[in-house]
């Protein structure tokens, strides 16, 4: 062993470089990103998406960014695998659209999915321009050139050997890649093979993730800790009811708050700006305000609401299945059923609520958003501030979850129109009232159901209809701030989705459709709406498999052999729902189960869903009190099919928290509102 | 503004602040202690919660001018990165987080609890930690590692 330490170091010698050091150097990113300058970097150049530094370590360039889903973690071990580095020498740096390539927002649960590829294929091709340095270099070809954590070395010659942070450290590759389409869709270097995915070693593996350690130590900067020199602190007022504007404004009720630095009105908009966070709070929350009457009115209850979805004629209809004459078949079968299942509003619920930094000046912005988009978020900013995108930058630091919200950062429009108001950075972060009463909301749906069944107890027909409210804040809608200014949304926003409505199995006769209602939107109100966690599905995939788990019941089958005659075919489905049942030790019978003595009633339900890519299903051991009507659900067993795991426990996790999150929301949340808005505020 | 005097993770720091500031805003804005979040304002989601007198207080109930001379500790307090308190490198080792905006709470509740309780039942975690929201739905980790913390089996 030492004879060979004392060889690699007189080699080391002998090529006057450096092979390990630590933190001689400033990271990739900080060298580049002066390479960029209020230019747009250009996804033909690997540089855009690949740095080595002298020591070795790589920096990942992406848009995609961390919303606590462990994406950074795994992106990190896909470009790892490629390049044969470390984990541990990959960095990932997110989110600023100086210096990262529009990957489209982080969202749909498919980063991995979309991203992956991407940064696959970049690592890839940067692999391919370090051997071909290294065959130049060491004076062998490629194909003898083998690489170990970052040091490529001749094969069966091991002494022959160069590091990649020798070959390229601190400098740009200079090397262009094949790069067509854009955002999600982008491919990239399509012309570079990649590994095999069975000579994986680091994809697949379970590792810790990076992001934790500085959580639970306070060291992470989320958006809600970013301080920027002389920066101020504003709040939004907002109206007390629906669609209003300021009348007139006292702006001595503030007097006697120490450190306020100006009152902020743009139409409808109102702020206020203070030197301390305190001062800001205070002033918004003293601040005399008439407001004038509000001219839209919400339905006043679920009733009103239900019945506005039913009857309101929808402006797109979103189809997911057309197979066969259901209704014809519907009325020739033998026996006939008919469900209608209602969801209601149900909140993102971030623990932190929104915050964002902006430093306006002149025609140009930096904005630092906990935003899912952050290309999305210059688009709006730059709207909103009538300036080119070009001249907006937007950081990225992560927020408190997401779930959907950061899809749309009404914060960052905040912070923009507060601090082009007083010339300098301004930081704003809503109350828990202003979060949960003007946070778009999950929509409200209803389901209508019909499904026929013939002599032999088959399926013959079903009609699955979604009436959904759609995203009134989106990618292709305004948000809130513009919307106060008077820049309004030129569509009625965007659909709500349509998978989950059973077009998993295989009915001889099915129509699947969604119908997107218009929500009034004439005016910004409270009750707006978003992308909520696998927007939509939760409610259709709940309609369909209580529909089928009733059906199943009625005709006495088991549930999930009742669902096996319909994944005929279809063998992830079939597999993903078998394995559901084995690991719940599912007992072969139809349900329910017989009488239970004593005040306690045990049961199971099975559902199953199929999301873009992905399968899932679900066994759940639940217990009712007979007197109560309490729910608790003791036990859930679910099987999940992703595609490629890269971070097992980092999938773990998600499926987990998905769990709780989703029992949480079929059981127990609801937003609650009036005719005047949201009463859900804390 | 008046100048208040503040014992937080073992240092004596005066601030210049409005006696009614929520010691919160004190400790972020003015002591840059960013491990104490702003959660709901209202002391329903614990994420601000720091430790005074052994107890697990939400410091955004609490006036800076009430604090006096008790001795704060923040999440910093307790470790970083290099050098982590037993009880964060719990929450690392059962990867008990996901955004973890509500992280800090948990730990500091948890270090509350095993303080005065250093083999607490799964019963008088889930007890002590009723008070500290999580929206990722991290909880059954979050229990593991309380138990890891306190040296019993996960």
């Amino acid at each position: 062993m030492k004879t060979i330490e004392l060889s690699r170091r007189q080699f080391l010698k002998g090529t006057g470089a450096l092979i390990v050091s630590f933190n001689l150097f400033p990271p990739a990113s900080d060298l580049f990103a002066q390479a960029t300058p209020g230019g747009e970097p250009d996804p033909t150049q690997l540089d855009s998406w690949i740095a080595v530094s002298q020591d070795g370590a790589v920096t990942v360039f992406t848009s995609k960014v961390e919303l606590g889903t462990g994406i950074e973690t795994a992106l990190a071990q896909i470009a790892a695998e490629e390049l044969s580095v470390q984990l541990s020498k990959i960095k990932v740096d997110m989110g600023d659209t100086s210096k990262t390539i529009d990957q489209a927002t982080t969202s749909g649960s498919r980063t991995i999915e979309r991203a992956g590829p991407q940064v696959r294929q970049a690592a890839a091709a940067a692999r391919k321009e370090l051997l071909r340095l290294a065959s130049e270099k060491l004076g062998a070809p490629a194909n003898q050139l083998t690489v170990r954590e970052g040091v490529v070395s001749v094969t069966g010659n091991p002494y022959k050997r160069v590091s990649y942070g020798q070959l390229i450290g601190g400098k740009r590759f200079n090397v262009a890649i094949q790069a067509e389409g854009k955002g999600n869709d982008l491919k990239l270097a399509q012309d570079v093979k990649a590994k095999d995915p069975k000579d994986y070693q680091i994809v697949g593996k379970p590792v810790p993730r990076f992001d934790l350690p500085p959580k639970t130590t306070g060291e992470l900067v989320y958006i809600q800790d970013v301080r920027i020199p002389s920066m101020l602190h504003g709040r939004v007022v907002r109206p007390p009811v629906i669609n209003t504007a300021p009348v007139s404004i006292d702006e001595n009720s503030i007097k006697q708050i120490p450190s306020i630095v100006k009152i902020v009105r743009e139409e409808k908009f109102l702020g206020v700006v203070g030197k301390t966070e305190w001062a800001a709070i205070q002033a918004a929350q003293t601040l005399k305000v008439t407001w004038d009457k509000p001219v839209t009115k919400l339905p006043a209850n679920t009733d009103e609401l239900y019945a506005y979805l039913r009857n309101t004629k929808s402006f797109t209809t979103l189809k997911g299945v057309d197979k066969g004459n259901p209704t014809t078949a519907l009325t020739k079968a033998k026996k006939q059923y008919e469900a209608t299942f209602r969801w209601p509003f149900q909140m993102h619920g971030m623990i932190g609520p929104s915050c964002a930094v902006a430093d306006v000046r002149g025609d140009k912005a930096t904005i630092w958003s906990g935003c899912q988009g952050p290309f999305r978020t210059r688009a709006s900013v730059a709207g909103l501030l009538k300036i080119p995108e070009t001249n907006v930058r937007v950081i990225y630091h992560e927020a408190s979850g997401s779930y959907g919200r950061m899809s749309n950062d009404d914060g960052a429009e905040d912070a923009a129109l507060l601090s082009r108001a007083v010339g300098a950075p301004v930081r704003v972060q809503w109350s828990r009232q202003d979060e949960h009463g003007w946070e778009p909301k999950g929509p409200a749906q209803t389901q209508v159901l019909k499904a026929g069944v013939d002599d032999e107890g088959k399926i013959v027909a079903w009609e699955f209809t979604d009436y959904s409210l759609p995203w009134t804040v989106s990618s292709i809608t305004t948000l809130l701030a513009s919307e106060q200014i008077g820049i309004k949304s030129k569509t009625p926003g965007s659909g709500n989705g349509n998978q989950g409505g059973g077009e998993i199995y295989a009915f001889e006769n099915s129509k699947i459709i969604a119908e997107e209602v218009p929500w009034l939107q004439s005016e910004p109100f409270p009750l707006r709406t978003s992308n909520l966690r696998a927007p939509g599905q939760l409610s259709r995939c709940f309609a369909s498999e209580t529909l089928l788990n009733e059906i199943a019941a009625d005709l006495g089958v088991d549930p999930v052999e009742f669902r096996l005659r319909y994944l005929t075919g279809d063998k992830r489905g079939t597999e993903i729902l078998k394995a559901a049942a084995d690991k719940a030790r599912w007992q072969k019978r139809s349900s329910p189960a017989g009488n239970s003595s004593g005040t306690t009633a045990t049961g199971r339900g099975v559902a199953m869903t199929r999301r873009t890519g992905g399968y899932a299903a679900a066994v759940a051991d639940v217990e009712v009190n007979k007197s109560t009507g309490k729910v608790a659900v003791r036990r859930v067993t679910l099987a999940h099919d992703c595609g490629l795991i890269v971070n097992p426990d980092g999938v773990k996790n998600q499926v987990e928290g998905n769990i709780i999150q989703g029992v949480s929301r079929a059981l127990l949340e609801e937003v609650a509102f009036d005719g005047h808005g949201v009463t859900s505020l804390d | 503004m008046a100048q208040i005097s503040l014992r937080v993770n073992g240092k004596t720091q005066t601030v210049a602040a409005e006696p009614d500031t929520p010691l919160l805003y004190v400790l972020r804005d003015d002591l840059q202690l960013n491990g104490p979040k702003f959660g709901c304002g209202l002391g329903q989601c614990g994420s601000c919660t720091v430790i005074i007198d052994g107890n697990a207080i939400r410091s955004c109930q609490m006036e800076v001018k009430a604090v006096g001379s008790r001795a704060v500790t923040t999440l910093e307090g307790l470790g970083n990165v290099k050098k982590m308190h037993p009880i964060q490198k719990a929450f690392v080792d059962e990867q008990a987080l996901q955004c973890g905006y509500c992280i800090n709470g948990m730990i500091m509740a948890t270090k509350a609890l095993l303080d005065k309780n250093p083999k607490p039942t799964d019963a008088q975690i889930k007890e002590a930690l009723a008070g500290n929201l999580c929206r990722c739905g991290t909880h059954t980790r979050i229990l593991r590692a309380v138990k890891r913390a306190s040296g019993q089996k996960v």
